[in-house]
Formats: structure tokens, C-alpha cells, sequence
């Protein structure tokens, strides 16, 4: 049993998927394992690198992402296999570097 | 079919059928030039073909495909719309098309959404990349002034080297400078690196926008010029992409921040406290009018008054005054079946106005945002019968007419959540023409709490049979990826057009089946072999179904229209539960003929002849189970 002393220690960048992203995080996307589907968000604005504005995992539902005023649905299953981590949110300290018109 | 446009699919697989078609371009006459619309979905490319080329317009399936492709004539040259694609390759069945039809083109007009540029300049470069001479028309401008975004469109057309137009399609502005500008339409500036690299391979492939698809790894395209594709996709549209990006930081400024009412209210309809309520006052709204309006009061009068009333009596004279009113041949021309009455009463008394009812709704739905939103809300459901959120499209649809969803099905990934999609339907949903006589039905029976019991019974086996199909049918269902469009309120002209465009492929692909439905049927019935049928089931319905001997012809004439095998149940006077079993029964029973033909046409003729056996099993079975378990509780 994993209890909460486990968590990744503080400092690290803690890597997720975006299923996990917490409702109205900022999060950059790391790794899309899917060919087609790194394709075809590429197309809509959102690569690996990018940081999203907006991530949404709705209840009983996709996930929903907002980047710029792109809006995409991604189904769960597709979610849970992309990586993600935890960007700082605006205004914040975070170095933003491959943020939107990087 | 683009019934729709804005929830394209995105799906990671492609069926590889619909794409192994070869090299055909659409004709244009001698002289012309071929200005091709292009542009994402839901940017009004509709708007722009609308305004330049009148209402001449001719509307047909690219050969070789499903998908419906306008063109009409502008002034000397042709004008071609394509389906609206987020980039050119042979992701699905609408790229495919409209990467052919780029191909051959002599000016790209390419519409692109001013709200969002960093996803629709992705295809504008894409264009460029491909060496195509291109007119931009920066399209909402207006909307993005709203949303406190000013675009430098002269600073676009510099980074760009092609001509841009600002332009408000919904508003008819900027339409005359874009028609100017398509003389002045340039090859725009690409990557120099990028085009070293398909220079080097004009030498095998005919142009260069064919030599970049190769170097995208299009295995189609590799294959039309017999070379292997090349691997580089990632790296060119990364690539794209930072130079979308870069673009898009020079001619956007953006003020304000922060998600606005109309987000907002978009992300309400997605989230389950909120969204389902707003859906289930849709679905009701939508069953008022199909379900009320159309189905009952027009249809009453299309149907009963004008077929019925003056247009079958006028045939039948017809008929009879050149073949005689006995006999075979009048029996199959004007019979109860016949070819001229039937299938005439059929198509344009009681299809006609619920097609146009359903595609009405659907482009409301489709120009407003919403379906979209519909599709996300559902996903998780649909994910369960393994499906995905877009086949919630079909599915609506199937309420209208079970031959049009099945047309529509072609929306959906891969085979396989086709054959899901289809099955599903011709077994549980019961079309318009059905439902109308099921719930006259219900209400005379039992009222409410039977209409519940029917419809939970429904959803039980609809689950139950997804759940067993997601589990054996072979293949991977796709992960849902669309776009949210902006929640829109519609352009009236915009709905109109698309809904008459849409009814007019349906008669045009549908019609014959529905022809070729009642000769079959009239053939059945001059040969006896219908009679013959009804009593080869009556002991089943007797002692399986616990129902009177003659529920058996109401079976036998569902395979006619489903309709008239519920309709045959009025006149037995059934009582409570064998109203329940009966129609449940019913429900499941084979899908009308049209709708077999085109499940052949679509799915094979295996997957046909399965529907259509499964479909006897299933409705003997799950009737016969309720019947008895309802007599055990009584």
C-alpha cells in the first residue's frame, strides 16, 4: 500500500497523464504515444512541449483542453497515455518558454 | 454525407476501403480554372460557395467515395467546395477527398476562422507548402474584434505572400474583394529547407504538393506513384506548427484574458450537472417537432391527403387503364405493395418530410456548436458499447429513419464501431415511422408507466447487446478527439441550404432501395410466400410469445415497414403486457427492407444477413423471455 509519504519528492516536476490533471490546471503536454492523434493535435494548435491554458477531465466524460481559444475533447482512454506535467500558472515564476507563439 | 462537419473525425485509424480508391478529379470544362474552396470545418466555406456560384450547384459523391462534393459554376472558372479538413492527408474519408481535389486545383480560396488562427493556419502553410496558388479570406473578423483579438491582416499577407481578405461571410462582406483577389492568388512562402527536400523528389512525384505528402508519409499517394512514403511527418509539422506559431505572435493581439460568458456556457453543456439537463430539454424540443409536427400533422397530410388521397387513386387509373386492374403485373405496379403506390407514398409522403425534419435539426445543431458538445457528453456511454461520443450522431438520426443513420455511421473511426453502430440500430432503435404507432400504442394500453417499462427494457438490451458486441466484434474502437466549435447561433440561409443538399443525397442514394424494397415485397406476396410465412410463425408467437395467433401477420409486415408491423397490432386489442411483449418483440424484428439493402450495400452482405437473422433471434428471444417472466409475476 502506497500512502501519501510516497509522493514524489518536492522539487521534481511530477509527471502525470492528463487524465489526472486537476480541473482548470495549466499543464504542458510531454508525450503523445498515439501517431495519429499526435498528428491531428498538432493540427489544432496543441503539441508535445505545448502548455495548454485550460485542462478539464469532466466528470463521466472526456477530457477537455483549451489552448489559446482552441477548444479539443479527448476520450479518457486517449487521455490516460498522454503525459503531462504541471505548469506554473500565470503570472507565476514558472519559466514559460514553449507557451503559446513561443 | 457531412452531416458533420464540425465533429470531424479524428479518429486514430482510417478504414482502409474508403481510402484505396484511385487518382479521379472532378471534371471541369475546357478553359476553366478550378478554384477550390478550402478551409477547417465550420468556418463558413459554405457561406463563401453559396455567394459565388448561385443556386446552380451541382451536388454528387466524389467517385469512389462517400463523401458529397459541391460545385457549380463561377463566371468562367468552377468553383469546388471540400469538406472542411484540419490539414491534407488520408486521415479519414473527407481528407482523402479534399486532398484529390487540392491536388488538381488552379487557386485554393482558403477560408480561415480569424478566432483561430493557430489551428487553421496549420492548413493555410500546409497549402503553401504544397505549392498551390491561394487566396486567404480571414474570415470573423468581426467575432474576433468581439472577443477583444485585433488581426494585422496586411502583416498576414506578408509573412504569408499571399493575398489576404478580411471578410464577415455571415454578412456577405469582403466577398467581392476575395472574388478579385483569386486573379492576384499567389504561391506562398514556404520553408526553403522543406522545399529543397521536395524538389529533389519532383523528379519521381508530379507536383510538389504531391512530393510533400510523400515526405508526410501519405502511403496513398507514396503508393499512386509506386515509392515508398517517407517517415517525416512528425518533423514537418513540428516544424509547421513553430511556424504557425510564430506567425500567429505577429498578427494577433490579444487583450483581456480569462474564459468569456460564451466559453463558459460552452464548458456548462459539457459537464454532466449541467449538460445533461440542457440535452434532455434539446432531445425534447426535438421530439416536439419530428416526433409531433413532422411525424403526425405533416406527415398526416403528405401521407393521407395528398399520396394516399389523390396520388395513389391517380396511378392506380393509370395502371389499370394500360395493364388491366387484375392480375400480377397491376398487383406488383399499383398493389398493396406495388412498386408505383407503395414506394411513391413511402419515399415522398412519409420520408421526405422526416428527413428534412431530422436534417433540419442536425444542421441547427451542427452550425450552433452544439453536436460537438453532445458527442463529448455521451463518449463515456458510448465508450461502454465501444463506440465513441461521435456515434451519438447516427444514433439520433436512427429515430428519424434507420436507412439514414446507416448512411451516417460512415462518420464513425473504423470498421468496426461501423458495424457496431449499424448493428445496434437495426436491433434497438425504432424508427420514426415505428415509433409513432408505438406510442399510439403505449398510451392506449397503459399510459405512462408502460412507455417507461418499454423504454427501460429498451435501454437494457441496447446496453446488453453493445456491451456483448464491443466485447466480440473484432478490431479497437478509436478514442474520441474532435474540436469544439464556438457556440454560433446558426445563419437561417446556411441551415436551409445544407438541409435541402442533404435531403437531396439521401433521396438520390437511398431512393432506389426503397424501390427495389417493394418490388421484393410485391414479389413475396403474389407468390404467397407471405401468407406461407405467417403461418410458419404463428405456433412461435402462440406459445413462445403467449400472444394471439394473429400478432404473426403484424410480424410478417414489419418486414415490409416496420411501422406497418406495429401498426397491425391496433386492430388485435391487446391488453397491458402483451402490448409490452408484442412491441418490445416488434422493436427488435428486422429492420424494413430499404434499410437491408443499404446495410448490405454499406457493411456486406454477411454483416447484412447477420443483422437480419440476429435480428429474428433476438426479438423471439428477449420477447419470449418478458412474456414469461411477466407471467410468472402476474
Amino acid at each position: 500500500m502506497r500512502g501519501a509519504d510516497d509522493a514524489a519528492p518536492v522539487g521534481e516536476e511530477e509527471q502525470m497523464t492528463l487524465l489526472e490533471a486537476r480541473k482548470g490546471s495549466r499543464v504542458r503536454i510531454l508525450e503523445i504515444p498515439d501517431d495519429r492523434a499526435r498528428a491531428q493535435c498538432i493540427r489544432f494548435g496543441i503539441g508535445e512541449g505545448t502548455v495548454v491554458d485550460w485542462a478539464e477531465p469532466l466528470r463521466v466524460g472526456p477530457v477537455l483542453v483549451r489552448q489559446a481559444n482552441q477548444e479539443i475533447c479527448l476520450g479518457r482512454n486517449l487521455a490516460a497515455r498522454i503525459l503531462v506535467e504541471e505548469a506554473a500558472p500565470y503570472g507565476g515564476c514558472g519559466l514559460d518558454v514553449r507557451g503559446r507563439g513561443a | 454525407m457531412r452531416a458533420t462537419d464540425h465533429a470531424r473525425p479524428v479518429s486514430p485509424a482510417v478504414s482502409a476501403s474508403a481510402a484505396c480508391h484511385g487518382h479521379i478529379s472532378v471534371q471541369a470544362p475546357d478553359g476553366a480554372r478550378r478554384v477550390v474552396l478550402v478551409g477547417n470545418p465550420n468556418v463558413g466555406k459554405s457561406l463563401f460557395f453559396n455567394a459565388f456560384t448561385g443556386l446552380y450547384v451541382d451536388v454528387s459523391n466524389f467517385p469512389g467515395t462517400t463523401v458529397a462534393i459541391s460545385s457549380g459554376r463561377m463566371g468562367d472558372d468552377v468553383m469546388l467546395d471540400t469538406p472542411g479538413i484540419y490539414g491534407v492527408s488520408s486521415f479519414n474519408d473527407e481528407e482523402i477527398v479534399a486532398r484529390d481535389i487540392v491536388i488538381d486545383a488552379d487557386v485554393v480560396l482558403n477560408v480561415v476562422d480569424a478566432v483561430h488562427l493557430e489551428r487553421d493556419l496549420f492548413l493555410t502553410l500546409q497549402l503553401i507548402d504544397m505549392g498551390l496558388p491561394l487566396v486567404v479570406a480571414l474570415n470573423m473578423v468581426d467575432e474576433a474584434e468581439t472577443r477583444g483579438m485585433r488581426v494585422d491582416a496586411a502583416e498576414l499577407a506578408r509573412l504569408l505572400g499571399v493575398p489576404v481578405v478580411p471578410t464577415v461571410a455571415t454578412r456577405r462582406r469582403g466577398f467581392t474583394e476575395a472574388q478579385a483577389a483569386l486573379a492576384e492568388a499567389r504561391v506562398g512562402l514556404s520553408d526553403p529547407v522543406l522545399q529543397d527536400r521536395l524538389v529533389s523528389l519532383l523528379d519521381r512525384v508530379g507536383t510538389r504538393g504531391e512530393a510533400l505528402l510523400v515526405l508526410e508519409g501519405d502511403p496513398f499517394i507514396a503508393e499512386r506513384h509506386g515509392i515508398e512514403p517517407f517517415g517525416l511527418r512528425d518533423e514537418i509539422y513540428l516544424d509547421r506548427r513553430q511556424r504557425v506559431n510564430a506567425v500567429v505572435s505577429r498578427v494577433v493581439e490579444r487583450s483581456g484574458g480569462g474564459l468569456d460568458l460564451r466559453t463558459r456556457l460552452g464548458h456548462a453543456l459539457l459537464r454532466p450537472l449541467t449538460g445533461i439537463p440542457v440535452l434532455a430539454a434539446v432531445l425534447f424540443i426535438m421530439y416536439e417537432f419530428i416526433g409531433v409536427f413532422v411525424a403526425q400533422t405533416v406527415v398526416g397530410f403528405t401521407e393521407g391527403t395528398i399520396m394516399q388521397g389523390y396520388v395513389e387513386p391517380l396511378i392506380r387509373q393509370a395502371v389499370s387503364a394500360v395493364v388491366g386492374s387484375t392480375g400480377v403485373l397491376y398487383q406488383l405496379l399499383a398493389g398493396d405493395f406495388g412498386v408505383l403506390t407503395l414506394s411513391t407514398t413511402y419515399i415522398f409522403g412519409l420520408l421526405l418530410p422526416l428527413v428534412i425534419g431530422f436534417y433540419l435539426m442536425m444542421s441547427l445543431l451542427e452550425d450552433s456548436g452544439y453536436l460537438p458538445r453532445i458527442a463529448a457528453l455521451t463518449d463515456r456511454m458510448m465508450t461502454a458499447v465501444g463506440l465513441n461520443g461521435r456515434a451519438i450522431i447516427p444514433m439520433i438520426l436512427g429515430f428519424g429513419c434507420i436507412t439514414m443513420a446507416t448512411i451516417t455511421t460512415r462518420i464513425l473511426g473504423n470498421e468496426r464501431e461501423r458495424k457496431i453502430a449499424t448493428a445496434l440500430m437495426a436491433f434497438t432503435i425504432p424508427c420514426s415511422a415505428q415509433l409513432g404507432v408505438i406510442t399510439g400504442l403505449l398510451a392506449g394500453a397503459g399510459g405512462f408507466s408502460l412507455t417507461v417499462a418499454y423504454g427501460a427494457i429498451m435501454v437494457v438490451i441496447f446496453g446488453l447487446l453493445g456491451v456483448l458486441m464491443a466485447r466480440f466484434v473484432p478490431g479497437e474502437s478509436t478514442d474520441l478527439l474532435i474540436d469544439l466549435p464556438p457556440l454560433r447561433v446558426p445563419h437561417p440561409m446556411n441551415v436551409l441550404t445544407k438541409t435541402y443538399r442533404k435531403t437531396i443525397m439521401f433521396l438520390r442514394e437511398v431512393g432506389l432501395y426503397f424501390v427495389v424494397g417493394s418490388l421484393l415485397l410485391g414479389v413475396l406476396q403474389v407468390t404467397g410466400a407471405l401468407v406461407a410465412a405467417q403461418t410458419w410463425l404463428a405456433p412461435l408467437t402462440e406459445k413462445w410469445l403467449l400472444l394471439p395467433r394473429q400478432t404473426s401477420t403484424a410480424f410478417i409486415m414489419g418486414f415490409v415497414r416496420r411501422d406497418f408491423g406495429a401498426a397491425g397490432l391496433y386492430s388485435l386489442g391487446l391488453s397491458g403486457t402483451d402490448v409490452l411483449v408484442a412491441l418490445v418483440t416488434i422493436t427488435l424484428f428486422v429492420p424494413c427492407i430499404a434499410s437491408v439493402l443499404v446495410i448490405t450495400k454499406e457493411r456486406g452482405k454477411s454483416f447484412a444477413a447477420f443483422v437480419w437473422v440476429g435480428s429474428v433471434v433476438l426479438a423471439f428471444l428477449f420477447g419470449g423471455i418478458l412474456a414469461h417472466v411477466a407471467g410468472w409475476l402476474a
